[in-house]
């Protein structure tokens, strides 16, 4: 990741923080219009995630690039209970807790690549990655 | 940041003038059900333009505030759900299915009275 920056989440106003900061790197990074957009609202998801099932975490966003492409990574990582089963999670609809269950799916319909490692007890690793048109 | 709510005649307007978080999102819901109570009114109009992201917390809360005013007699009109953010909605699977929409203010309040006015002729 390039330039990449951390901001700490333990609380619901850390959320804004996160997607507002992400959305200036995309900006940065050249994404414009709605991209900037979708890009915002999957940090909202992701981090909102972190304060609900982790209550404290980080999301760490930066520019990145491959075979040419330019980008934006974004990481959400947490030291909480885990996901004990990653395939169900990433059901639309599915929640143990007091959502849609539409968070880590529709995060994953909004960005290019996503990616998520998680071990029971240990914490979760979520990272999406949004390349430039 | 809390939400400023006017009363004209017997509509509500809550007008979110920026980036909300979860709690502030849930204060609204609450004042809103409070208030239709207490002030009698028969709509409310939720003005979203000011925001940049409604993600599936914001558009659940929203779908709940528009369900508890309704159960305490007022109708709701979400109006200013910006381009982008319609998009973003869309790709995240979310709608707001059932509840009335315009595209601003003005708008809003024409289809807040079409929406009462059918919703007197149901009683």
């Amino acid at each position: 990741m390039i330039d990449e920056r951390r901001v700490p989440i333990d609380r619901d106003v850390d959320i804004v923080t996160a997607r507002q900061l992400g959305r200036e790197l995309a900006a940065e990074a050249g994404f414009t219009g709605s991209d900037l957009t979708l890009i915002a609202t999957a940090i909202s998801e992701v981090a909102r995630n972190i304060v609900v099932y982790a209550e404290r975490g980080e999301i760490r966003l930066g520019r990145t690039d491959r075979n040419g492409r330019e980008g934006i990574e974004v990481v959400a990582a947490d030291e909480g209970p885990g996901i004990p089963d990653i395939q169900q999670a990433m059901q639309d609809g599915f929640s143990t807790g007091r959502s849609l269950g539409l968070g880590l799916p529709g995060a994953r319909r909004l960005m290019d690549e996503f990616e998520i490692v998680s071990e029971v007890g240990k914490g979760t690793v979520v990272t999406m990655r949004k390349w430039r048109p | 940041m809390s939400v400023p709510i006017l009363k004209q005649g017997d509509v509500l307007i809550a007008s979110i003038q920026s980036a909300l978080t979860d709690r502030d999102l849930l204060q609204l819901k609450d004042e809103l059900a409070e208030k239709v109570g207490r002030l009698r009114s028969r709509g409310v109009v939720i003005d979203v333009t000011a925001l940049d992201v409604m993600d599936s917390f914001a558009t659940r809360t929203i779908r709940s505030i528009a369900a508890a005013t309704r159960l305490r007699g007022a109708e709701t009109v979400v109006v200013g759900i910006q381009p982008e953010v319609a998009i973003a909605l869309v790709e995240l699977g979310l709608t707001l299915d059932g509840i009335a929409t315009a595209l601003d203010l003005e708008e809003g309040l024409d289809v807040l009275v079409e929406v009462m006015e059918a919703r007197r002729r149901d009683r």
